[in-house]
């Protein structure tokens, strides 16, 4: 510890020192005087005998010095002086790095947290979800949920299993709370037992859903979101215990979830538990998502294993009624595919992060080969300084490290003000991302963001420095001392390494720009996909829920369903109504099951292939502006006699009769008990989970049948979304006169997502939007900053060469000559570099396949597009600096010497 | 000319006698220095001020200390006085420089051909 105390005692000693040399010469000099020497001479002679008091003072502090880091931070005031000399480059270029790095920072902050920090649960990365896929059914495959489970999958799977420690299902959906304030409809999700032993994060207030709850026909009980509880009671702790009408059933709140908490990756409101009756359960029911927790040392691969061996017991122990084979499912083929539940949770958003955090990267490159290039500029300007340091004795290494110290210092600063960026940065991609992001709310700059831009910086500061730092100040030198000055006219040697990085910049703007190329075609082979709908900004749509304790009996549903659309139609400014049990896009899951054509055969007799069904109201293809292509659509009257009609999509009709006119007047059921539903009409095509996917095959159902869901009896489905479609749609004014009109039928229905068509649609081609507006920022930077980078070549490279254009001016070249010259270098530089960018993106824009659409990773017209943009532009940027050049004055341009 | 003949003394040297001074006498710098010329009949030829770098060197390494105090001329002095560890150190170096000494004068005697 002695240093330590020697560092702080330093001004003592040196004071010490001081005093005591000074006390030195006096006595001396006193004793001089005493001897009979003038006082002048006497002091003259003490120093003569002393010596240099300077060097002794110097020598003697150097003791206590600590010699590498005093010659350090000497070396780094010299820098920092060196940079303060010259504020302008030292503002530009630290500039640049900060947008570097608070770009990089703020992309790597997202990927971090969302791709690479561990889900919020305990020992997170034992939890699964329980994938499985059935290539076997038909009309499946189109489905990229995979076979969900149903619930007498999940009872087998629960009681039976040796890889996991718990296990459960659950599944979202909606509900009406009424009796508190106006009635709202909520997110839910239905659980059961298994699915909160799983994730193992205790509640905020109150204890969790447990077995107790889940027993059919026990007690009602009901578990409240963080967010929900406060927006809704204001975190009032007494809410355990009381009760709360869900869906007009009285339901005891037990407790909180924690704040923050998602059940996977979904947001909810309130918390059900399911409670499945083992006695009504048959095998089919395929509804559910699967989550567990796998025991200690058990890999996916054996839980894999343990789930295919239990499939046997599962169709063993189970039936779909009398007279059907259970083991039919082997046709399905049924495989497990049970994948981390992280990948569960951020799913295909990996793909765009990782391009982005990639483009990001690039761009990154591209300023610190700007840097690096100004760096070179500069240093070639202080060469002579560096020569005469040489000379002076100045070792190279350290005067590389002097360099280098620079170089870094103005990353270091880069770093810093990025940084701050990067905290703006963040909150502009958190408005401009998608608003599906998952895990949007964990996005921060924690430690490890920080780690990673100190790491950035530092290697950029060594990027930086390093080249010019061996070029001008290794061993070779001392030859610019001799060189320097007005003989040094350019030689190829002196411009090679700038050449270099504006080739490499020309070639990285490149990739950049043909990525961005590649998504503005994607965004607009997207735009005009026809979605299935028509003018989607003057379509409002809205969900309402009739709960069964609110209005029993089904017909009456109906009837106040008809009584909406009808007040609806009569609001001002509205053209037309209808409803639908899901609009395309909205994110509600679709249901499906197996539908059998009269004159097709299958296999048993049992199960036929799988397609989507919907259920529409009269007036409903008219609103959306989905066209009819042939027969006719329900009326009011076939819904109310329950007549046995159907309408399909045209995909569906050629796939079963080859055209859609022959569709017509063939009949369609849905299970084996149902009575024959004759074809009406054929629908065109809708995109039903995005345009960028294929539009499924879809059957749809009027909205009231004798046979929905497998029941003798008519019903209704219970929750649809409304469709009207209107100019004024979405104003608040609108807005407003159509929750009066919905009231006005019934007081106690809640609106929910009320959106227009256009926020939907938008939404679900937010990732592709995101993308698009993130490789375009990144392509801008990487165009300006490659125009900058050779501009500023071009622009030294004349600078330099003024005396040798002015000689050739003066022997008779004509400006145009000149101006040639200047453009060709330019070109070539230019030409080089999108020759190899070209190669470059050919590779790199592979790993984008996935984020395309009509338009393949190769498309050449973007390729040629961009390559000839760049070269324009680079030519350009010549022109400015070649202009000058030719109007060299040769007479002044000599005189300079 | 007379730089010619005057040598540098070697590294240690100067502190190996400041060392011998002071364990005879704690002493200011300005006595120390005079005690050596005057010792050395001046054959030795050091700067004044070269005695101070030295004398830092041994208080970092803790062979001597140094007090502020008056001297007997009411003179403010600073006066430094050997260290055990110090005393230790002058006696490992005297020895070695003692056998150095011996080698190389036996090295010079005229030798015996």
């Amino acid at each position: 510890m002695s240093w330590l105390r020697q560092l702080f005692s330093r001004r003592r000693l040196y004071k010490d020192l001081s005093e005591e040399i000074h006390e030195h010469l006096e006595e001396k000099i006193e004793e001089l005087v005493a001897g009979g020497m003038s006082r002048k001479d006497a002091t003259a002679a003490a120093r003569r005998a002393f010596g240099n008091v300077t060097l002794t003072e110097e020598d003697s502090r150097n003791v206590w010095r600590w010699p590498s880091v005093e010659e350090l931070l000497a070396d780094v005031r010299y820098g920092l002086r060196a940079l303060r000399r010259n504020p302008l480059f030292t503002v530009v270029a630290s500039l640049t790095i900060a947008i570097g790095i608070g770009a990089n920072t703020a992309v790597f902050s997202v990927v971090n947290s969302v791709l690479l920090k561990p889900l919020n649960y305990p020992n997170a990365e034992q939890l699964v979800s329980l994938h499985q896929i059935a290539p076997g059914a038909p009309g499946l495959a189109d489905f990229e949920s995979g076979l969900h489970l149903s619930p007498s999958m999940y009872f087998t799977y629960a009681e039976h299993n040796r890889a996991f420690q718990s296990l459960g299902v659950w599944v979202t959906g909606t509900a009406s709370v009424t009796g508190v304030a106006e009635p709202e409809q909520v997110r839910t999700v239905d659980v059961s037992d298994g699915v909160l032993q799983a994730l193992d994060v205790p509640p905020a207030v109150g204890r969790w859903l447990s077995e107790a709850d889940q027993v059919p026909r026990g007690p009602q009980r009901v578990m409240l979101s963080y967010g929900y509880w406060q927006r809704r009671f204001g975190g009032d702790r007494s809410i355990v215990g009381r009760n709360l009408t869900v869906d007009a059933q009285p339901r005891e709140v037990v407790g909180v979830t924690h704040k923050g908490f998602r059940l996977v990756d979904t947001d909810f409101d309130v918390m059900v538990p399911v409670a499945f009756d083992r006695r009504n359960l048959i095998l089919a029911g395929f509804g559910f998502e699967g989550v567990a927790r796998m025991k200690p040392g058990f890999t996916i691969a054996e839980a894999n294993a343990d789930l295919t061996r239990m499939l046997s017991i599962w169709m063993d122990s189970w039936t779909n009624g009398p007279g059907t084979n259970p083991h039919f499912y082997e046709t399905w083929k049924i495989t497990p595919m049970i994948r981390p539940l992280k990948r569960e949770v951020t799913g295909n958003v990996s793909d765009v992060l990782w391009v982005v955090m990639g483009t990001i990267g690039l761009v990154m490159l591209i300023a610190c080969a700007n840097v690096t290039n100004l760096l070179l500029a500069r240093i070639e300007a202080r060469q002579q300084e560096l020569a005469v340091r040489a000379a002076l004795g100045a070792g190279w290494v350290r005067m590389v490290r002097g360099l280098l110290l620079e170089s870094m210092m103005l990353a270091l600063m880069g770093g810093a003000l990025g940084a701050a960026f990067a905290y703006a940065g963040v909150r502009l991609l958190l408005v401009i991302g998608p608003a599906n992001l998952p895990r949007l709310s964990e996005i921060s700059l924690d430690v490890r963001t920080l780690g990673f831009t100190v790491v950035l910086a530092v290697l950029s500061g060594l990027i930086l420095g390093l080249i010019p730092a061996l070029k001008y100040a290794g061993p070779l030198a001392s030859l610019a001392l001799r060189s320097g000055g007005r003989a040094a006219s350019a030689s190829r040697e002196r411009y090679r390494a700038r050449n270099i990085l504006v080739v490499a910049q020309v070639a990285m703007a490149l990739v950049l720009l043909v990525s961005a190329g590649l998504m503005i075609r994607t965004f607009r082979a997207l735009r005009t996909v026809d979605p299935g709908f028509a003018a989607p900004q003057h379509l409002q749509v809205m969900r309402i829920s009739i709960p069964d304790a609110l209005v029993p009996e089904p017909e009456r549903v109906l009837r106040i369903q008809n009584e909406i659309v009808e007040k609806l139609v009569a609001t001002p400014g509205v053209q037309s109504a209808g409803l639908v049990s899901e609009m395309p896009m909205e994110g509600f899951d679709s249901d499906w099951d197996c539908i059998f054509a009269q004159d097709k055969t299958y296999p048993d007799n049992v199960m036929a292939p799988l397609y989507l069904y919907k259920h529409i109201s009269p007036g409903f293809l008219q609103t959306a502006g989905t066209r009819l292509i042939v027969g006719r659509e329900f009326t009011w009257n076939d819904v109310y006699g329950l007549r046995p009609l159907v309408m399909i999509s045209e995909n569906l009709a050629r796939e079963l009769w080859g055209t859609p006119a022959a569709a017509i007047g063939k009949q369609l059921r849905e299970f084996p008990s149902m009575p024959w539903h004759q074809v009406i009409g054929v629908i065109q095509d809708v995109r039903e989970r995005g345009v960028q996917e294929k539009a499924p095959e879809i059957v749809y159902w009027p909205p009231m049948m004798a046979y929905l869901f497998g029941r003798k009896t008519a019903d209704t489905v219970r929750t649809v979304t409304f469709v009207i479609r209107s100019e004024r749609a979405g104003t608040e004014g609108f807005l407003n006169e159509v929750r009066q009109a919905v009231w006005s039928v019934n007081s106690n229905l809640p609106l929910a997502s009320v959106r227009t068509m256009e926020e939907v649609y938008d939404k679900s081609g937010a990732r592709t939007s995101f993308t698009l507006v993130m490789l375009g920022i990144a392509g801008a930077m990487a165009l300006v900053l490659g125009i900058i980078g050779i501009y500023g070549v071009i622009s030294y490279t004349v600078s330099q060469r003024k005396r040798e254009i002015g000689i050739r001016l003066a022997l008779g070249a004509q400006g145009g000559d000149v101006l040639q010259m200047v453009l060709k270098q330019g070109a070539k530089m230019a030409l080089v570099g999108v020759a190899i960018g070209i190669g470059a993106a050919f590779a790199l824009t592979r790993l984008m396949t996935n984020l395309l659409f009509g338009v393949t990773a190769h498309d050449p017209v973007t390729f040629a597009a961009v390559a000839a943009v760049l070269i324009m532009v680079a030519l350009l940027a010549c022109y400015i600096p070649a202009r000058r050049a030719m109007l060299v004055d040769p007479i002044v341009a000599l005189r300079y010497e | 000319m007379k730089k010619t003949l005057q040598r540098d003394l070697f590294p240690g040297a100067l502190e190996m006698m400041i060392l011998r001074v002071l364990k005879r006498k704690p002493s200011h710098g300005y006595a120390l220095v005079q005690h050596i010329k005057r010792t050395s009949d001046d054959l030795l030829q050091i700067e004044e001020g070269s005695l101070y770098p030295a004398l830092q060197r041994l208080l970092k390494a803790e062979l001597v200390k140094a007090e502020w105090g008056v001297s007997s001329t009411n003179r403010r002095v600073r006066t430094y006085r050997l260290t055990s560890a110090g005393a230790k150190h002058l006696e490992r170096e005297v020895s070695s420089f003692e056998r150095m000494l011996e080698g190389i004068t036996r090295v010079l005697a005229p030798g015996e051909s």
